[in-house]
């Protein structure tokens, strides 16, 4: 019997090359995903006279620049912007690659159509130019993030030069209490081994909390293993993930379907398989999280207070959280529940997917917003889900901003930015300085909370509202 | 790309930990011309939101001026993909960051851009950053033959890097020339995994 392996490791097996002696593998793509961030990998791929090798195996959107207001590209009012949105699509056009422009009902932020599309599927190897490629490793995939010139190496070659990362298992077993979701699971982690505490691994969540997570829940925890720094992060494809892919448009069909399940099914970590490192959490004692600073790690639950950066173990520590508050205008000791926001966005990569919209509906159902709140629907296919279910009448009625689906406030480059000194409660992934505008101050929440905190215009404890 | 051979250059402090891309260069620059995105360099770090340099930041400090060495903490350079935090550094001339640790993809990214990231020892680290506070303008000299960084004080240290890497750095290798001399084995996988995957 061969020796037990993990996951990832059978993954990596299947897309070697050429292994050399030097400890570096050139690895297959199966699919490489593009936004229109892509545009001067693109450019860079022309210059050489070159196309791009695999079409087939190439899909791109435009997510970043497309605005929330209009998805007619023609509205954008910046030239460059406006070109990068329709230059993806011509670049497509011209290789043979498929593409979801602006007014597709197909369109939206990347790392929402992968999975929606069924272009994610367990045991491929996936690489986009975008850091949360991550994402797609809920369905049991290995997804990672690559540079530009990356981008443009995977276009003329198909193929990536790695050195094996290592591997990390993080275990979050019980059961998660009512209103908790993915995204305070990955804020726990996060806050417990900090941003830096995965780097040069690739994470993969087990345990029975994550056994109970939906497919959505899954692509949210995914989604932030960037934010701790890890290389990528995975779950173990089971019939969650079986039942999410059937039927979409791009997953196997009849026979294929049986091929792709034997395959499939033989992909976990086997028994007995080791690990670089193992991180456990007990999900009970999970609370909804909040970050208050400007690092992903900086989270604690929503019953907590800011903390007291003389309590921090070290001077680089207590030096990083007293500008991080400093930024962030909190003073030490006061209740997060106490803290009043400006703004509310709900939507990115991390949370736009339907259940997350669900879930805040649930939360903003007969209630009035008290601050102004945005959902921004990953996807034209989700948005129109949530029409579908009338989700969008609930939020209107409650006084939330229904637009068009794409990045947005996430990262602003379309012009969807806060103004400094505004406070978001923020369903995205990053609260880095400025990450939503100049001087913008940014809380890392789940759905729920935002939309608790829509409500009540300050952080509260969405416990208390549901049920 | 340049080789990358011995560097000995002006060196500057950056003493925050987590010092994400998003930091070295704003997300609304990305969507400009590599030409305009210099303007983009740590900005909001450096400038206060009136435009004015602010004080206390190692950037600002003409003394350090002429610098093609970072030295920073912990995660160096984490977060978002953008290749242009590193373009954007090269841009203002820098060539060689050292750091305790870096984020993944920024550590891979240098090197496509003739960019050497260097990890030593966060106490080693540490000091070299108050050596640079004392003594602005100090420099830092790099072999990457030898693997050896020399600090202002005398002390030379080894940096690991794999021969790989270091190979591509030296010769300024292009490295879709190198992968397309790897053409039979690729053409040997897409023949084999037509059909292990057929419904890709
Ligand atoms: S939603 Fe945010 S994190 Fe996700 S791809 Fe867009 S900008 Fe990046």
């Amino acid at each position: 019997m061969a020796d037990p392996r993990t996951m990832f490791e059978k993954i990596w097996q299947r897309h070697v090359v050429v292994d050399r002696d030097d400890g570096y593998t050139l690895l297959y793509i199966d699919r490489h995903l593009m936004h229109d961030g892509s545009a001067p990998a693109f450019a860079r791929l022309q210059a050489r006279g070159m196309k791009v090798r695999r079409p087939d195996r190439s899909f791109a959107t435009p997510d970043h620049y497309i605005l929330t207001s209009s998805s007619r590209p023609q509205d954008i009012a910046d030239p460059q912007q406006r070109h990068l949105v329709e230059v993806i699509k011509e670049n497509c056009d011209a290789d043979g690659v498929t593409v979801f422009p602006a007014g597709d009902p197909r369109q939206g932020i990347i790392h929402v159509v992968g999975p929606e599309q069924g272009l994610t599927q367990p045991g491929l190897l996936i690489v986009c130019g975008d850091s949360h490629t991550s994402t797609h490793g809920a369905l049991g995939a290995l997804a990672f993030g690559i540079g530009s010139s990356e981008v443009t190496h995977v276009m003329a070659t198909q193929c990536l030069w790695q050195r094996k990362p290592k591997a990390m298992r993080i275990n979050v077993d019980g059961t998660l209490g009512e209103g908790i979701t993915g995204k305070d699971i990955i804020l726990a982690i996060i806050a417990r081994i900090g941003a830096a505490g995965a780097v040069g691994h690739v994470m993969e969540y087990a345990g029975s909390a994550i056994r109970a997570l939906s497919m959505e829940g899954r692509l949210t925890l995914c989604n932030m293993s960037i934010e701790a720094g890890g290389r990528a992060g995975m779950v173990a494809p089971d019939d969650t993930t079986f039942t999410y892919l059937q039927g979409k448009p791009f997953a196997p069909k009849g026979e294929n379907w049986d091929k792709a399940m034997a395959l499939w099914k033989s992909l976990p970590t086997d028994e007995g398989a080791t690990f670089d490192r193992e991180v456990t959490l007990n999900a009970a004692e999970i609370a909804p999280m909040v970050t208050w600073g400007t690092s992903p790690e900086d989270a604690l639950s929503v019953t907590a207070r800011v903390p007291d950066p003389a309590s921090a173990p070290d001077q680089t520590k207590q030096e990083s959280m007293r500008r991080a508050l400093d930024y962030m205008d909190l003073k030490p000791g006061t209740p997060m529940e106490q803290v009043a926001v400006d703004r509310v966005f709900i939507g990115s990569c991390t949370n736009s997917r339907i259940e997350d919209l669900r879930l805040a509906a649930k939360v903003a159902k007969g209630r009035k917003a008290q601050v102004p709140a945005w959902v921004v629907a990953g996807s034209g296919l989700i948005k129109a889900q949530a029409e579908a279910e009338g989700l969008d009448k609930i939020f209107r009625d409650a006084g939330f901003e229904w637009r068009e689906p794409g990045c947005s406030m996430c990262i602003g480059v379309n012009g969807d930015t806060g103004l400094p000194g505004q406070r978001i409660a923020s369903t995205s992934n990053r609260n880095f300085v400025g990450r939503q505008g100049q001087g913008v101050r940014t809380h890392l929440v789940s759905p729920a909370m935002a939309a608790a905190a829509a409500v009540t215009g300050r952080f509260t404890d969405v416990r208390k509202m549901l049920g | 790309m340049d080789p990358f051979t011995t560097l000995s250059a002006i060196a500057v402090p950056i003493d925050q930990a987590n010092v994400d891309t998003d930091q070295i260069i704003p997300a609304r620059y990305l969507g400009k011309p590599r030409e305009q995105q210099v303007e983009g360099f740590f900005h909001d770090m450096r400038l206060d939101p009136n435009g004015r340099p602010r004080e206390g930041v190692t950037l600002n400090n003409p003394a350090y001026k002429g610098a093609q060495i970072i030295v920073g903490n912990q995660n160096f350079a984490c977060g978002s993909s953008r290749e242009n935090a590193v373009t954007v550094m090269v841009d203002h001339g820098y060539r060689a960051f050292i750091a305790p640790s870096f984020g993944d993809i920024f550590f891979n990214n240098c090197f496509q851009n003739g960019c050497l990231p260097i990890r030593l020892p966060a106490e080693r680290v540490a000091r070299l950053r108050v050596i640079l506070h004392e003594l602005p303008g100090a420099k830092i000299s790099i072999d990457l033959a030898g693997q050896t960084v020399k600090g202002p004080d005398g002390q030379t240290d080894s940096f690991e890097i794999d021969s790989f890497r270091k190979e591509m750095l030296l010769k300024g290798t292009d490295s879709i020339t190198f992968t397309l001399g790897y053409e039979k084995d690729i053409a040997r996988f897409e023949t084999a995994q037509r059909q292990d995957v057929p419904w890709l």
